[in-house]
């Protein structure tokens, strides 16, 4: 049955591929651009990866304004603010984002500022606050997996009262997004596993919750096919150029797809399970999504079903009963965890991940209960039912 | 160049804004009573903060409902009211807000297909949509209420018209107390 309605935008420009740094500099040219402030992390910055960016900026005569470096794992409204003073005090015309979400995060919140002017980022909290354009915005993922590159989202902890305050608009998506597979090959296997995980569950989650529309399945299924293809190989090879631009581009795709379709539960209690016993966000997504899967099944069978065949490829698809797709899909995610593990010891149960305890599951069930994403799952959630979820995860 | 048929465009806005006014009234009565009188909304309601202002509207804002918490229940704001809201759930278009409040739609899939805004802190807004969503489960017939809400709540006939003739009763014992 055809949708009854959707929308479906991404303006962002994809720049993918092997020498992909080395188009920055026209891309800042087209903007009008001469004098970009690079915004990243100390990790990053350790790491050379920004120095990689800048030999490909240095060939080309392309200067730039500084170099931010301040942008801690859980970035807050101070570190905009300083941020954006750095911005204006180096006279810089444009952002580069190199980092995770953090960064990227930061970066979209530093844009608001430099852009609207001010110092109080807070007063452009919530959706369709800006109502115009912002500064040239580029963003250089290091990890396959937020997808925050492709999302109209920033969240931003205030420092004055330790809440996440969301950003939403179209604005804040980047204009471009640069995906070379030299800044996420020397990602370590445990990080490229969690990431990837991170990029699966968008896309499953974008393509069985209520808001899934024709544009944003063709992303998922795309995305899911090049991370299962891809994840196990990279995992045995990490230096694998070809299989790390693919997981780059599909954590891409998949940040395309749930920017538009949104998420579901496997966030939900994922989001929760980070707050309570701060556990990595890939980690939480790797360890829950079989078990959310089930628990949709009942209402979502069907769009389960179609997930197998970019999970598995087309034989086993063709040669799959379709009443038993949706059961095999989620199999097949099991035993694509326990590849996973065996590969790079990403922990396939709570109990495994060593700092969630089983008498936390009670309050982390009854606080996803308030998260955004139960919204669009496709089963409204009670308590005990999302307690017998992390129950079966742990 | 042919014309549209009939069906396709004979859309009378004006019935849908007056249909629409006059259910967001009810809505906001029945939410109000529920809060008074069912054991569900008032968990909610507890814990949103008193003070808690809450409008629904159609852009470009009217109909309305606007609800605020005070002494721990929801009470009916003027429509003209000049209170900031802090949550606002905004239908795009008067049309929009018609397919929900007409059964056509559920809430959450108007939601899922950007027939509407929700602005305010989302921890406190799930406490409405849920509240909102107890109150249609309650009073609406099962086989309206399946198409308006995403899931029924699993309640016997006998709570359902339990509860159902306590709201509408609390909800005409509000009306006769304005009168």
């Amino acid at each position: 049955m055809a949708k009854d309605y959707y929308e479906f935008f991404c303006p962002v420009k994809i720049i993918a591929g092997f020498k992909a740094l080395e188009h920055i500099p026209f891309e800042l040219s087209s903007h009008g651009s001469s004098n970009p402030l690079i915004l990243t992390d100390k990790g990053v910055k350790g790491a050379g990866l920004v120095d990689t960016v800048l030999k490909a900026l240095d060939a080309a005569d392309q200067k730039i304004a500084g170099i931010f470096d301040d942008v801690p794992p859980d970035s807050s409204t101070a570190v905009v603010t300083s941020a954006a003073q750095y911005y204006r005090d180096q006279k810089a015309d444009s952002i580069i984002a190199i980092g995770g979400g953090s960064v990227i995060d930061t970066a979209k919140a530093v844009n608001i500022l430099v852009s609207e002017g001010g110092d109080d980022v807070k007063k452009y909290s919530g959706s369709g606050i800006l109502k115009r354009r912002l500064k040239p915005f580029f963003v250089i993922p290091t990890t396959a997996g937020t997808g925050s590159e492709a999302t109209l989202v920033s969240v931003i902890k205030d420092d004055a009262t330790g809440k996440k305050m969301p950003f939403i608009s179209h604005f804040l998506l980047p204009d471009a997004a640069i995906l070379d597979p030299r800044l996420t090959i020397s990602l370590p296997p445990k990080i490229t596993a969690a990431t990837a995980m991170d990029a699966l569950t968008h896309a499953v989650e974008s393509f069985i919750c209520l808001a899934k529309n024709p544009v944003s399945d063709a992303y998922a299924a795309a995305a899911i096919k090049k991370i299962t293809a891809n994840l196990l190989n990279v995992l045995k090879d990490s230096s694998n150029k070809d299989g790390r631009l693919e997981l780059a581009q599909a954590a891409t795709m998949a940040g395309i797809a749930f920017s538009n379709s949104m998420v579901g539960l496997v966030h939900a209690l994922g989001h929760n399970v980070g707050a309570v016993s701060h556990v990595p966000h890939g980690v939480c997504m790797s360890i829950l999504l079989p078990h959310v899967l089930a628990f949709n099944l009942k209402e979502r069978e069907a769009e389960i079903g179609d997930l197998l065949l970019p999970l598995a490829g087309p034989e086993i698809y063709a040669s799959t009963p379709s009443a038993q797709r949706a059961q095999r899909s989620i199999d097949f995610i099991r035993d694509l965890k326990e590849h996973v593990y065996a590969a790079a010891e990403l922990p396939r149960t709570l109990e495994e991940t060593g700092s969630v305890k089983r008498g936390d599951l009670p309050k982390i069930a009854q606080m996803s209960l308030d998260d955004g994403a139960m919204l669009l799952n496709p089963i409204d959630a009670t308590y005990e039912q999302a307690l017998d979820v992390l129950q079966q995860a742990f | 160049m042919l014309s549209l048929p009939k069906e396709l465009d004979d859309v009378d806005y004006n019935f849908q804004r007056k249909y629409v006014s006059g259910m967001m009234k009810l809505i906001a009565r029945l939410l109000q009573a529920g809060s008074e009188v069912d054991e569900e909304i008032k968990k909610e309601v507890d814990n949103l903060p008193d003070g808690y202002l809450f409008r629904m509207d159609a852009a470009p804002g009217n109909p309305c409902l606007m609800l605020q918490k005070r002494n721990g229940t929801m009470h009916i704001v003027p429509d003209d009211s000049p209170l900031e809201p802090d949550l606002r759930i905004s239908f795009k278009h008067v049309t929009h807000a018609f397919l929900v409040f007409s059964f056509q739609e559920g809430t959450a899939t108007a939601y899922a297909n950007d027939r509407m805004l929700i602005d305010g802190d989302t921890g406190l807004a799930m406490k409405i949509v849920r509240s909102l969503n107890r109150v249609q489960s309650v009073v609406l017939p099962k086989m309206i209420a399946e198409k308006a809400v995403k899931t029924l709540p699993d309640f016997t006939l006998f709570d359902k018209l339990n509860i159902s003739a306590k709201t509408y009763g609390k909800l005409l014992v509000n009306l006769v107390k304005e009168i």
